[in-house]
């Protein structure tokens, strides 16, 4: 047991029930449960954003990937990163004006309710409930080995706690979690980056000189490597991070919770900054790691690999510039992050369930205030169960491949469908449902015969598939699909929807008749 | 919004201005950004020796302060727009807004 982790952990987790027991007074509308009453401010809302993209995965994995391969780790950090200008300039301002709680708002908005609800829903659950997975496992094994406790009861704490922060805080509870953890994670990458530095004497040049002298590739970690030494590999890459990023709903849904669309723009402003900021403190980490941690055998056991497994480096490098009183700390924030991220998930998913399924298409908008408050509640529980049962489920399964398909689907289903209902007057009912299911399934199908889990999951010994990569092609299909069912639709619904586009676009522009924010 | 109404807003030569400001804005930054990340994209798939060359005789390669560039390229973009959108497009905006309330 690490105690200094576990009782840092615990003033965390105290906190955080104090802020939610806050947020929960303040939680009365649908609006404040979705959107915390869309009176947020950008700095804050930024803040969120950041807190939600630097995650236990980025954090731990990128400096993993630094640590073993060098150069090739920070060219997934700029995927991620050079997304947000793309969805500020595209989408953010656009998906304030004309959306209220989720991003199924905007695609319905002057298309069928029924079918395109169902279709977001059920690209909105497929993607929080597989990345809901991806850090439910991760998050078990990760808090067994820091805090020493079992991986049930890791899972099960992780669960009840993200419950209790959705259910009654809402969002407001949730943003503060993530805005209260990204300030934590970003301060103890600050110290850590600076203790690095200050260890090479404040030369990035005697740093990255140490880690090629010591590290088995020498000076190849300096250049791109195999990572990607596929063209199209490498681009399917590209396009699946950054346009992953602009679908995810748990991300996209952050746009609603402030004011209006300069506020939104703000948002983007300040988290596109401490998105790349941490993400150049994760150079020098990564890099400094390889000769403060990959030299020192104390970080190995007897086989000669890093305890704990690759994805520990950074917490090895955390006490070997801190102690354990710092090590403890680093160990309280990664589970804090784990929190964080995993809140707002499950309050992607309920919203999905409770205002997507249930008030809009089964109640047809006659659901009141309070019967939409009570089944997005009960649906965060049983999302919350759900994830500690799949966690469960999936505690010994090889899952590296989730996160890649997660980002797939996200750009696949979501992304396509939401940028051609805000800028292609000719999309249809009948073509936004294509393109999100050609989406869903090509990303799925392709995934599944692609060389991670035909190869590393099911042990077969040629990929059908060959990229690893799956978004240039599935995202192309869902382009295509809901092009080619759009023009083709010749019914009298279609053109109505085409006609109701105009006025659709002087919203999306110009701000005029948007929700605003609740006044209290 | 009636249809009147969504009509007459579409003809105001204020609002055709406001349209025509922010494509050309939003046009170009998205056309930067897409260029200089699949620009770096593709010189890691072919090109990725040209990005392990030395940067000044040292071991910090060009390729390591490429990435360095992205993260502030991406950074300043996004400030760019919200300076321009700020002093520019929100101006022209609220005048619209006020010339269409009905």
């Amino acid at each position: 047991m690490n105690w200094t982790a576990i009782s840092m952990f615990m003033v965390f987790v105290c906190f955080t029930l104090l802020v939610t027991r806050w947020a929960a007074a303040r939680t009365r509308s649908t609006s404040d449960f979705y959107t915390a009453g869309g009176g947020l401010t950008g700095m804050q809302n930024g803040l969120a954003i950041a807190g939600d993209m630097i995650s236990a995965a980025s954090f731990l994995g990128i400096s993993a990937m630094m640590f073993m391969n060098g150069y090739d780790g920070l060219l997934y950090a700029l995927g991620v990163l050079a997304g947000w200008p793309i969805i500020l300039f595209l989408i953010a301002e656009r998906l304030r004006n004309l959306g209220k709680y989720t991003f199924a708002d905007v695609v319905s908005y002057r298309l069928a309710q029924a079918p395109v609800r169902l279709s977001a829903a059920f690209g909105t659950l497929t993607v929080a409930l597989l990345y809901l997975v991806a850090q439910m496992v991760g998050a078990g094994k990760l808090i067994e080995l820091l805090f020493g406790i079992s991986y049930l009861y890791a899972v099960t704490l992780v669960g009840v706690l993200m419950v209790l922060y959705v259910t009654f805080g809402g969002m407001l509870a949730t943003t503060w979690v993530q805005i209260i953890k990204a300030v934590m994670l970003l301060s103890g990458t600050t110290f850590m980056a600076f203790m690095v530095l200050k260890h090479f004497g404040f030369s990035t040049e005697a740093m990255f000189a140490s880690a090629v002298a010591v590290h088995a590739k020498g000076q190849a970690i300096m250049a791109p490597g195999a990572l990607l030494s596929n063209p199209i590999d490498a681009i399917s890459l590209g396009l699946g991070m950054m346009f992953g990023t602009a679908g995810l709903p748990h991300i996209l849904m952050r746009f609603f919770t402030v004011s209006d669309a300069k506020e939104a723009r703000k948002s983007v402003f300040y988290a596109t900054g401490f998105i790349g900021y941490f993400y150049l403190l994760l150079i020098v980490i990564g890099f400094g790691a390889i000769v403060m941690v990959g030299t020192e055998p104390a970080y190995r056991d007897a086989s000669g690999a890093i305890i704990g497994g690759g994805n520990m480096v950074a917490v090895h490098l955390a006490q070997a510039v801190g102690g354990n009183l710092f090590l403890g700390f680093i160990s309280a924030v990664a589970f804090a992050t784990i929190l964080a991220v995993v809140a707002g998930l499950a309050l992607s998913g309920a919203s999905a369930i409770s205002h997507d399924l249930y008030a809009c298409v089964v109640r047809k908008g006659q659901a009141s205030e309070q019967e939409e408050m009570r089944m997005s509640r009960i649906a965060t529980l049983l999302i919350g169960l759900l994830a500690v049962l799949l966690g469960l489920l999936f505690e010994s399964q090889n899952i590296a491949f989730l996160s890649g398909l997660v980002l797939a689907i996200a750009a696949s289903v979501n992304f396509p469908v939401l940028l051609l209902s805000m800028f292609w007057k000719g999309l249809t009912t009948r073509g936004a449902v294509a393109g999100s299911m050609a989406g869903l399934v090509s990303a799925i199908v392709l995934v599944v015969l692609g060389p991670a889990v035909w190869v590393n999951v099911l042990h077969n010994e040629h990929a059908l598939f060959p990229y690893s990569n799956p978004a240039l092609f599935s995202m192309s299909l869902a382009f295509l699909g809901a092009w080619a069912f759009s023009v083709t639709d010749s019914s009298q619904r279609a053109s109505e929807e085409r006609g109701r586009y105009l006025g659709q676009f002087i919203r999306s522009m110009t701000g005029i008749g948007a929700a605003g924010a609740s006044k209290h | 919004m009636t249809p009147e109404h969504i009509d007459s807003i579409s003809k105001h030569p204020d609002f055709q201005q406001l349209i025509r400001r922010k494509r050309r804005l939003n046009g170009s930054l998205t056309l930067t950004m897409l260029a200089a990340y699949y620009g770096f994209v593709l010189l890691v798939a072919f090109a990725p020796g040209l990005l392990g060359q030395s940067l000044s005789g040292g071991v910090t390669s060009v390729g390591m302060l490429v990435g360095v560039l992205m993260v502030l390229l991406s950074f300043a973009l996004t400030g760019i727009y919200m300076h321009r959108a700020n002093r520019v497009i929100d101006p022209l905006n609220d005048k619209v807004r006020q010339e269409c309330a009905q």
